[in-house]
């Protein structure tokens, strides 16, 4: 309760700062030196946040779709082979660092977006694959025994019964990548993405903490919510899944 | 019903199952009893190809098993197991409808036939179709996991230790309740068990099973009576021999013209709780309801397995089909 009404008023605060960023200059205006300006205003807040949230939306969603689709892939008999594999592939895509990433991506995709998409989307394959693997290999095994027994084929048996079951915990990976991908955007505004973390380099840029902490603070709430979001959606998933 | 020829199945050189051959008569039940590893279970997977056989052949109705694709051939086999595997996403009438749905009927006629069955299970429709298995106890989600084997109207069901998880009151309670439905729509039955008591409170014929081969198949009182090697005497429980038998039969088929003191015996009962009953009172004859008396002495003959061969009706479950003319056990 006391955890709702926090998330409540944090996003009541976000949404008034972001339609009047302004009207929260004093409170910022204390870690300005020098008389610099208090409030980022060279692109609106508003817009930097809705492409920030529609790059990790993009990417998420894309790691989300391939993601599930290995962890699918190799918990079929006929794919069980490729789980080395795949298990390799996705923790390569997590362990090397997304601003390396953006370094390579550069020359090849160049710089504005798709690079920081592209970094977002291999840094998030691996909890959705994870995940992904953990709800489908631990189903109970009298459910699927069932299933099978009653005669569902096996495309059957995976949308009706096996990802509706595995749900909440792919969700849970979902979350994760996402609330991860949500700060790791901020880099990509060294290569040109419109995020929030334009903001913020801004603010290292010329020595003013006032636009690092309001770049950081949106973000950080951002990621709040959105975790709030997801937690939620697999609550609702848990228990039409009957745990 | 069902032809099972030479069926075997190998694990790299081990074979599970080992040349089994077995015939089940439409509306016949068959129990499957052996110890752990004997491959009962592995021999009723592979009548629904659960488990593809390595070699050897399954007819149903006549027809190869193995010309149908596997989950068409399952959804005209009535499969229940042990722990019940009911979907936990779905609510009672939906785990009833898996099969219909699967066929396609319509709507009307599987909200129907689900009505139909949680009657058929003592399970009042309007309050429990909407419920969601977890919040059933163990014997009702047993009773919702039997439903939705026969939503189908399959004429062929399998059971693998169906009452497996129920605590021994809810257990006698769920065996009654097959009998009687079993009995209802004359489905035929091959079932999966380690209870000896179960097997023959239940089964026309049981079928003896040991690392792989089938030992015997037999109705009860010649498994006890007869037995085929050594093997099968002891798998059917020496100590409890005289038990089994007098559970066999009721006291219906031994009573004899007399009086005796006290309430009188349903005819139904089995001459082992009348046994126990003249034990506890100290009696030595028992009223039948219905005139005559059940005697001790004739209990305890009855016990040494002698009325098994005489007496009209005494190897026979009264209500029952009179079981098949079994085959030749295979040596």
């Amino acid at each position: 309760m006391i955890g709702r009404a926090a998330l409540a008023a944090a996003a009541l605060l976000l949404a008034a700062f972001l339609i009047s960023p302004d009207s929260f200059a004093p409170l910022l205006e204390p870690l300005t030196r020098r008389g610099a300006p208090a409030v980022y205003t060279q692109t609106s807040l508003w817009s930097l946040t809705v492409s920030h949230l529609a790059l990790v939306a993009g990417a998420i969603a894309a790691s989300a779709v391939i993601a599930v689709g290995l962890g699918v892939l190799v918990t079929r008999d006929s794919g069980r082979d490729f789980l080395p594999l795949a298990r390799m592939v996705t923790a390569v895509g997590q362990t090397f660092p997304p601003v390396a990433v953006l370094a390579l991506a550069v020359p090849v995709l160049g710089f504005g977006d798709w690079p920081t998409l592209l970094a977002l989307f291999l840094y998030g394959l691996l909890p959705i694959f994870e995940n992904t693997l953990a709800g489908l290999t631990t189903l109970p095994p009298q459910v699927v025994e069932a299933a099978r027994g009653m005669g569902m084929t096996p495309a059957q048996r995976l949308w009706r019964v096996e990802l509706p079951l595995a749900l909440p915990v792919i969700l849970s990976g979902v979350r994760l990548s996402a609330v991860i991908a949500l700060s790791t955007a901020a880099i990509g505004s060294t290569v040109a993405a419109h995020t929030l973390g334009e903001v913020i380099i801004a603010g290292l840029l010329s020595s003013n903490a006032a636009f690092v902490v309001q770049g950081g603070a949106v973000i950080a709430t951002l990621a709040l919510l959105i975790d709030a979001g997801f937690r939620a959606a697999e609550s609702a998933a848990r228990s039409r899944a009957g745990f | 019903m069902i032809e099972i020829e030479h069926l075997t199945r190998r694990y790299g050189p081990r074979a599970v199952v080992n040349d089994v051959s077995l015939t089940v008569q439409r509306s016949e039940i068959v129990a499957l009893v052996g110890t752990s590893g004997s491959g009962k279970t592995t021999l009723l997977r592979m009548i629904n190809r659960l488990v593809e056989p390595s070699s050897g052949r399954v007819r149903i109705a006549g027809t190869d098993t193995a010309t149908l694709p596997p989950h068409q051939l399952r959804r005209r086999i009535g499969y229940a197991i042990q722990g019940h595997g009911l979907f936990p996403h779905r609510s009672v009438a939906q785990n009833i409808a898996t099969v219909p749905r699967l066929l396609g009927w319509d709507r009307a006629r599987i909200d129907a036939r689900v009505d139909e069955l949680l009657d058929l299970f003592q399970l009042p429709p309007e309050e429990f179709r909407d419920r969601r298995p977890q919040e059933l106890s163990g014997g009702q989600q047993q009773r919702v996991g039997v439903a939705r084997a026969l939503a189908a109207r399959p004429e062929l069901l399998l059971m693998d230790e169906p009452f497996g998880a129920l605590d021994p009151v809810i257990r006698a309670q769920a065996q009654q309740d097959l009998r009687r439905i079993q009995r209802e729509l004359g489905t035929t039955l091959l079932l999966v068990t380690h209870d000896m008591t179960e097997a023959m409170f239940l089964a026309h014929r049981i079928a003896v099973m040991d690392d792989g081969r089938l030992l015997q198949c037999a109705p009860a009182r010649d498994i006890l009576t007869r037995p085929a090697s050594p093997l099968v005497q002891a798998l059917a429980g020496e100590q409890a021999r005289p038990f089994h038998l007098l559970s066999l039969s009721q006291v219906a088929d031994l009573a004899q013209p007399g009086t005796a003191e006290g309430p009188p015996l349903a005819p139904e009962t089995s001459l082992r709780d009348a046994l126990a009953q003249c034990l506890w009172s100290g009696r030595d004859a028992l009223p039948v309801a219905g005139g005559g008396v059940v005697t001790l002495a004739a209990l305890r003959q009855a016990a040494s397995g002698e009325t098994g061969r005489t007496g009209a009706g005494a190897s026979v479950k009264a209500g029952v089909p009179s079981p098949p003319a079994s085959p030749p056990a295979p040596q």
